[in-house]
């Protein structure tokens, strides 16, 4: 799909989006593009939202039984909670990456080729092992194991777990990735690690990221938008957030005044 | 005075001293300079006890009780036998026949008479008895209760003046306690350990008339021979018990186990509303406490004969209305719920990352569970399902009541197989005396019954609580 990364079109748009937890409402109209060729970051105090506001973009707020969403969510055009939509395709092309790095009890071979048989994306064992290497490249992973494929996922260093559950998720090759805190969980080195990779990522995927690090926002994202209590505050331009921004919430949170 | 009556005395008295101790504890409570309890606003002066007023209480409580108490336990154990002494020492006793049969019926008639317990005596001897039994009894319980009552006023008093400030009753509160639980645990252990021990004892007994090879492997089963008085050589091989044994509850009652307890875990765990978990859970779990004669008679009346008659349907020579299959059928649905529970507990406790981790990349419910949430929990089922089978193993009345007594060696589900657990029972019923070989056996698959499952249960809490380290 990469013919129609033409930046004019948003990626993935929301409309007027509200989301409930049975009865209580933990987003309010929100809306908000989201562009093929930038990295998005979604910052904001604690319990704002953010979390809550990225799951609807896969739809895996769907796994919660008491969760509720209303407005309209496009991909690519298309409402992805319409009836029509088909979850399994939906989350094909919208790849997650958790807060807590989850790579599955299994080799790093087979965690990574999860993905693609699942979707029946390769042919035959040679396809597969074409996946695994240029996955664990863009990863950023494969020259630490490309000798132990064969081992536990589990068995690996926090910050290469991380990178490897993103391997996993460019393994489907997604049109989009969420990120929810990458790197919370990991050490400074690590962390650049994952950095790095994100903005290797950058262009070839849309990214959006959770992150609680200002600097890390700074950093990695192009456009950020600032989350309170449910509502989206301000969205623009990352430089324009971090000197300038309009709100005085922003502001506020930003220059480390609140939480 | 009855043993009762002073038993409730000493506790009374226990809960005096506490009460009392614990009053004398709070009064020192603000000894330190100013006896006033703290005033409103004042900087709250720091307890000058060491252990909180009611750790004194117990410590003293505890003093006046526990040595009472002790000593009337052990008192109410050798006071049958002082007293007998002491009849036996009266001049009428001196008119007592020597031979101790008749000897011990009289003293025991005059006890009774003595107790209340009885009204008349069937020998006149017993009646010049009573009276001094009753002298004795008097005696003996007025002096327990006076020592009793002696110990609980000297410990009381020995605790009562150590209660000072700085007085560790805490620490020696919770000594007693841990003592207590370390009693508590060790009752159990020593029972086991005795236990094995009396079956070890019986087995070596049976082991000087069986050789133990013959025993292990031997192939053919008929301890009524040997009974009889043909010999013990080939009568008593157990092989064809291990086998039915194996059959009726390792393989038979697995297969229908382990799928159904699983699915149905896997039912209750990934598709079942809360609502309904609320419900089938709970169910579940009482159907592990039906009682496993209700089961037996389930076999035996409805599914026995039906297995027959399908296999005389279907012309299946040597169907036996009491079939292997019967049994295993039934023992495996009284053991779904335990697989089912294991399995659930070992599928929950995968993490919910792990699932959102599949549910993201696009897999759905099911292929989740086949792929991520089955493998992850694959340790904690297998050791469920070890568990299953050393309990079904185990099991006795499903086998005795639907599997047969004939000792064969067979793969035909619908013949008649026998199991350890069925043996055991018929080698220990009826009128044999109690050191023939035959009855001995028994003791001897006792024993190999109790290692099995003692195995199994080691290896599968292995497993389990490997697997539950991996998740920590
Ligand atoms: N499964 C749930 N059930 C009910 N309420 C929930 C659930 N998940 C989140 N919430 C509530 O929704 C609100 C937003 O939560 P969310 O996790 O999206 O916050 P967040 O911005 O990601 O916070 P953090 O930075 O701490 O991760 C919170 O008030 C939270 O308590
Ligand atoms: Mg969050």
């Amino acid at each position: 799909m990469t013919e129609t990364s033409s930046s004019a079109l948003p990626k993935m748009t929301a409309r007027d989006v509200n989301v409930f937890y049975g009865e209580k409402q933990a987003i309010k109209n929100v809306s908000i593009d989201v562009d093929n060729d930038h990295v998005t970051a979604f910052i904001g105090p604690s319990g704002c939202g953010k979390s809550t506001f990225l799951r609807t973009l896969n739809r895996m707020n769907d796994t919660v039984a008491s969760a509720r969403v209303e407005g309209e969510i496009t991909l690519d055009g298309e409402n992805i909670y319409n009836p029509s939509m088909d979850v399994v395709q939906l989350r094909a092309r919208v790849g997650m990456v958790f807060q807590k790095p989850n790579p599955f009890p299994k080799s790093i071979y087979d965690n990574i080729v999860y993905g693609p048989r699942i979707h029946g994306l390769a042919g035959s064992k040679a396809d597969l092992d074409i996946i695994v290497e240029s996955s664990l490249r863009r990863a950023g992973l494969w020259e630490e194991v490309k000798d132990r494929l064969k081992d536990s996922g589990t068995a690996l260093s926090g910050g290469q777990q991380q990178r490897l559950c993103i391997g996993r998720a460019i393994a489907v090759e997604p049109e989009v990735i969420l990120m929810d805190e990458p790197c919370s969980a990991l050490d400074p080195i690590a962390t650049a690690k994952i950095e790095e990779l994100i903005h290797e990522l950058r262009g070839r995927y849309a990214i959006v990221i959770v992150t609680h690090n200002m600097q890390q926002a700074a950093r990695v994202s192009q456009r950020t938008a600032f989350f309170h209590l449910g509502t989206l505050v301000e969205y623009g331009v990352t430089s324009e957030i971090f000197t300038n921004p309009r709100e005085d919430r922003t502001k506020d949170y930003i220059t480390g005044r609140y939480g | 005075m009855s043993g009762f009556a002073i038993v409730i005395m000493v506790i009374g008295l226990g809960i005096i001293a506490w009460l009392s101790a614990r009053a004398k504890a709070a009064r020192l409570m603000y000894s330190g300079g100013n006896a006033s309890p703290p005033r409103e606003g004042a900087p709250r002066p720091r307890s000058a006890l060491h252990s909180l007023p009611s750790y004194h209480g117990w410590y003293v409580g505890l003093w006046v009780a526990v040595p009472a108490l002790i000593f009337l336990s052990i008192w109410a154990n050798i006071m049958p036998g002082l007293v007998t002494e002491k009849v036996l020492q009266d001049p009428a006793a001196m008119a007592l026949p020597a031979d101790p049969f008749t000897r011990s019926a009289i003293l025991g008639e005059a006890r009774s008479i003595a107790q209340g317990s009885a009204a008349t005596a069937f020998d006149a001897r017993a009646n010049d008895l009573v009276e001094p039994y009753r002298a004795a009894q008097h005696f003996y319980s007025i002096g327990g209760a006076i020592i009793a009552l002696l110990l609980a006023f000297t410990g009381g008093a020995y605790a009562f003046t150590r209660i000072r400030a700085d007085f560790r009753a805490r620490t020696r509160v919770e000594r007693v306690v841990m003592m207590g639980l370390l009693i508590a645990s060790l009752i159990a252990i020593v029972t086991t350990v005795g236990i094995v021990a009396s079956l070890l004892w019986e087995s070596i007994r049976f082991f000087t008339h069986v050789n133990p090879i013959d025993f292990l492997f031997g192939t053919k089963w008929s301890p009524q021979s040997a009974a009889l008085g043909y010999g013990n050589e080939n009568a008593f091989g157990a092989v064809p018990l291990f086998w039915g044994t194996i059959f009726i509850g390792a393989i038979i009652a697995m297969i229908v186990a382990i799928p159904l307890g699983l699915m149905s875990a896997i039912y209750l765990t990934q598709y079942a509303k809360p609502a309904a978990r609320a419900w089938l859970k709970p169910i579940l779990e009482v159907l592990a406490g039906v009682p496993t004669v209700v089961y037996g008679y389930f076999a035996a009346l409805t599914i026995a004969p039906a297995m027959r008659d399908f296999a005389v349907w279907i012309g299946i020579p040597g169907a036996s209305s009491e079939s292997a299959l019967a049994a295993g059928l039934v023992m495996g649905v009284m053991i779904i719920p335990f697989v089912s529970s294991m399995a659930d507990d070992s599928i929950t406790s995968v993490p919910q990352s792990m699932r959102d981790g599949s549910l993201a990349m696009g897999a759905t419910t099911s292929e989740t569970i086949r792929q991520v949430l089955i493998p992850a929990a694959l340790p904690g089922v297998v050791g469920g399902v070890l568990l299953a089978v050393s309990r079904a193993i185990g099991e006795t009345m499903i086998v005795v009541m639907a599997a047969g007594l004939a000792a064969n060696l067979t793969l035909n589900p619908f013949a008649s197989v026998t199991t350890v657990t069925t043996q055991i029972v018929q080698l220990l019923t009826g009128d044999q005396e109690f050191d023939s070989a035959k009855t001995l056996a028994a003791f001897a698959l006792g024993l190999v019954l109790f290692v099995v499952t003692l195995l199994l249960n080691i290896v599968a809490l292995q497993v389990v609580k490997r697997y539950r380290e991996a998740y920590e």
